[in-house]
């Protein structure tokens, strides 16, 4: 028993890792790596409030009616959400400056509903709200990654800390917009070469299911979505067949 | 207020303060529906609509409700109520209403309720401190934008395809990379803007 509850924890930092393995809540992964700072702040604001709305989601989980789940989903997160800005606002402004719009759109932060939709809904409070933590932990560690990185080689900043060698050779393209898409390009880039080597481990393909907006996505482009993962889905349908 | 600085509004948000190359907001659709050429415009002529209905309800409401009752705080949770009971009623209105309209775009409809573009214009339209002529342009120029990235990207897209990357790259890496360089191009939009008026 506790191992699986352990297990329920490591999962989203590394084999479900919600950003570099399931992408989803690719917008303030972009935006919000330019520091590192921001991107622990980010970090932590999502866990927090991925953690509340799961332990409250499950908690609901038999009151709220299937049809309009979605709907009120939104406004348990909303809620968290808003509280996480007045706390952010009221003790570190400094901080509640820098992240900006990102901290409301935690909001449409497809984790968030995605962990609902797919975890909460499911399973008990405490699992729930251990999913919760993992995943926002998986969110953060990716977060600082890409913040480290982005930072030390596009700013020559550790945290704000200038770092010798770096500080005389940066290359700031890396901080601004196209250095987001590439870094985070190539970071998933080098996570397929390490899944590859491994082999044992089988990437899940693009995390329709935990889209809120799925069924109706499907129509459109999900086929083409899952294409993403277009190696990998192939192997798995090798498998199937 | 004059035409000059709609202009201005207007021109930084198509191309300077473009939101998915610049500001990254709204990645899952701009990776997710740019494939074909057909799909990106109809998802970004859906995109420009709803934010401009967007705007025209939440201003107003923040406005005249929020603010003058001091439920400032209640923001987020009101705008994305809004907005998601927006896109309901919209794809409703269309659908008796305009029903050619409702074929194009109603697929796309149910899908922008989560874009955080939208959510993001409404309390950037605030925070900004623009007027209600203001936040109409500013959310066009917006929409106009998503829309200008979406376009080019699709063809970007179509050019990928036909290339072979190492097996690591395949998928969405290349596409992320793809995505660098298109952005890098917008980069040099940056003081355009401000010199065309000059």
């Amino acid at each position: 028993m506790k191992n699986n509850k352990l297990s329920i924890l490591l999962r989203g930092i590394i084999l479900e890792n919600p950003v570099l393995v399931l992408v989803l809540g690719t917008c303030p992964t972009l935006a919000q790596t330019t520091s590192v700072i921001g991107a622990v702040g980010m970090g932590i604001a999502a866990t927090l409030v991925l953690i509340l709305s799961n332990a409250v989601i499950s908690a609901l989980r038999n009151l709220i009616p299937d049809t309009v789940r979605i709907p009120c989903y939104i406004v348990i997160i909303a809620t968290f959400v808003t509280v996480v800005q007045l706390l952010m606002h009221a003790y570190l402004p400094a901080l509640y400056e820098m992240l900006g719009v990102y901290l409301a759109l935690i909001v449409v932060n497809c984790i968030i509903l995605g962990r609902a939709e797919m975890f909460a809904r499911k399973n008990g409070v405490l699992d729930s709200a251990l999913d919760g933590l993992g995943m926002g932990l998986g969110f953060l560690l990716a977060l600082f990654i890409m913040a480290t990185v982005r930072e030390v080689l596009g700013a020559g900043t550790f945290a704000g800390i200038a770092l010798p060698f770096f500080k005389t050779y940066h290359i700031p393209i890396l901080n601004q917009a196209p250095g987001g898409f590439l870094v985070f390009g190539i970071l998933i880039a080098v996570m397929n070469k390490i899944k590859e080597k491994d082999g044992g481990v089988k990437r899940k393909s693009f995390s329709c299911e935990g889209c809120p907006s799925a069924a109706h996505c499907k129509k459109v482009s999900c086929s083409e979505m899952s294409e993403f993962h277009a190696p990998m889905a192939k192997e798995e349908n090798e498998n199937d067949a | 207020m004059t035409l000059k600085s709609l202009i201005l509004i207007l021109m930084s948000g198509v191309l300077v303060n473009n939101y998915v190359l610049q500001r990254f907001l709204g990645i899952c659709p701009f990776l997710g529906v740019s494939k074909k050429f057909q799909q990106a415009s109809g998802m970004g002529i859906a995109v420009t609509f709803v934010m401009l209905c967007a705007t025209a309800v939440t201003w107003p409401i923040q406005t005249y409700l929020l603010e003058r009752f001091n439920l400032g705080y209640l923001q987020t949770i009101v705008f994305i109520l809004v907005i998601a009971a927006l896109v309901q009623f919209v794809e409703l209105v269309l659908k008796k209403v305009l029903p050619s309209l409702h074929r194009s775009l109603g697929v796309y409809l149910p899908l922008i309720t989560t874009n955080c573009a939208v959510l993001g214009v409404t309390i950037n339209n605030i925070t900004d401190g623009y007027n209600f002529l203001e936040s109409m342009v500013s959310s066009l120029g917006v929409g106009l934008g998503f829309l200008l990235a979406m376009v080019l990207f699709a063809g970007v897209r179509s050019k990928i395809d036909n290339t072979a990357p190492p097996k690591c790259l395949q998928g969405l890496p290349v596409t992320l990379i793809a995505a660098s360089i298109v952005s890098l191009s917008f980069y040099g939009f940056a003081s355009v803007v401000e010199n065309l008026l000059k």
